[in-house]
């Protein structure tokens, strides 16, 4: 016995329709292993989020900076064009530190880039902790510097606010220990082997401040929103 | 038969008596002369009775035993800080909540200060109890990290030689199960303190890992 044509159509309409809902489906599969893929991507150790996790382990939940044995710098509101000189430093051991050396050695250009603009755009309040006695001298000679010493004024490249433009770093809110130990040691951590860096503008300057100078910068920009 | 005798016969009645607290008294007996025999032991820990409160389970001369880590040699500012959140019930792991949530109830800030102090001064000697096999990859993940696993250093906090610093602890030389269990307790999310990134850290680490690191650490001096 014959189907009447409309019976027919019904059937045809109905595999249609049962092919669609079968179309939608698995497109609704692939799209969720699509982003399960995207999630495990974000999550495996090579994604962003997983990375910045492993920075901020060291380097402050917020990227506000870390006393551990070693002061471990506020990255956050860093210069990303200072952030990656300093990355590329470290791997080529311009830049002494094989914590460091290690830890860059592992991320690609493109992390490098991703990392440093989300750290820039983080804003938390200094770590803080720096002694307050010599701040006010800090700040002299953060904005006018010391003439008769040969040191020029901090804020004639780092800027008035301290946030530093391009290759030059940021220093509001770094750590006071951190600080003190960098320019304190410049000479031995920075600008090793035979390549001139920028680090080379800083040589003489930290060379020509004395201990108590050093901290009373560090104490001053230590404390800079 | 035994009991029907004594209770009709009044000539044993005071015997049985002697017997029944002579059953109690005993064991109390026992106790009071393992405490006289250890006494001399104790008096190493210059005969405070605050100190000798620890000592009972962190072992003679805060050394360390079984499940109690060793406070010897230990960073003051750490044991201050470990008192102040056992007090707070921040540090939250099983045998916290059993044993030292009541231990520092009634501990005076300055007696915790006191028993920090004294405690750091105590030259501490190493568990050694780890996996020399294993010891040699821990030490290379205390002091690299694994970067492409984003597994941390420990030598950035803790010290080239696992010696601490202010309120970070001292783990060179703890009891290989301690080390382990604290490791293990970070991931599954126990707590210890505010503001540390031992959670971070402790979940990056596999079972390995945690049992490489124990396994050095135990022999750090």
């Amino acid at each position: 016995m014959s189907r009447s044509p409309a019976r027919r159509c019904i059937l045809l309409r109905g595999t249609t329709r049962l092919s669609r809902a079968l179309q939608a489906s698995m497109l609704a599969l692939a799209f969720s292993v699509a982003c399960h893929a995207e999630e495990r991507a974000v999550a495996s150790p090579g994604g962003l989020e997983a990375k910045l996790e492993y920075c901020k382990t060291c380097h402050g939940l917020s990227g506000q900076g870390y006393r551990g044995y070693f002061p471990m710098p506020r990255l956050a509101g860093q210069q990303p064009q200072y952030l990656e000189n300093q990355l590329r430093a470290f791997i080529e051991r311009r830049r002494t530190n094989p914590i460091m050396a290690n830890v860059a050695h592992v991320l690609s250009p493109g992390m490098v880039s991703a990392l440093a603009a989300h750290f820039r755009s983080l804003d938390p309040k200094p770590f803080g902790g720096a002694p307050r006695g010599s701040a006010a001298l800090g700040k002299r000679i953060y904005e006018e510097g010391i003439p008769e010493a040969n040191v020029p004024a901090c804020s004639a490249c780092h800027g008035m606010d301290a946030r530093g433009q391009n290759e030059i770093p940021r220093l509001a809110g770094q750590l006071y220990d951190y600080t003190v130990g960098q320019l304190t040691g410049w000479a031995k951590a920075r600008g090793q082997g035979s390549a001139v860096d920028t680090s080379a503008i800083m040589a003489p300057t930290a060379h020509n401040l004395s201990r108590s100078q050093v901290e009373a910068v560090a104490a001053y920009v230590g404390y800079l929103p | 038969m035994t009991e029907a005798p004594f209770q009709m016969c009044g000539v044993r009645k005071p015997e049985a008596r002697w017997r029944r607290l002579m059953g109690g008294m005993s064991w109390k007996i026992v106790v009071l002369a393992i405490v006289g025999s250890v006494a001399p032991v104790l008096a190493f820990d210059g005969g405070d009775s605050q100190v000798r409160n620890c000592t009972w389970c962190h072992g003679a001369g805060g050394q360390g035993y079984t499940v109690a880590p060793r406070l010897a040699g230990q960073r003051s500012e750490y044991l201050e800080s470990q008192i102040k959140s056992f007090r707070e019930h921040t540090r939250d792991n099983p045998f916290s909540r059993q044993y030292m949530w009541g231990a520092v109830a009634s501990l005076a800030p300055q007696d915790a200060r006191d028993l920090a102090a004294y405690f750091a001064s105590v030259p501490p000697k190493p568990a050694n109890d780890g996996d020399s096999f294993l010891a040699v990859r821990g030490k290379t993940i205390y002091l690299d990290g694994i970067p492409e696993a984003n597994v941390a250093s420990c030598y950035a906090c803790h010290g080239p030689n696992a010696e601490g610093v202010r309120n970070i602890p001292r783990l060179g030389g703890l009891a290989y199960a301690y080390l382990k269990t604290r490791l293990e307790q970070w991931g599954q999310g126990y707590h210890s303190g505010m503001g540390t990134p031992m959670p971070v850290v402790a979940r990056s680490l596999g079972p390995n890992e945690i049992e490489a690191l124990a396994s050095y650490l135990s022999f750090v001096r």
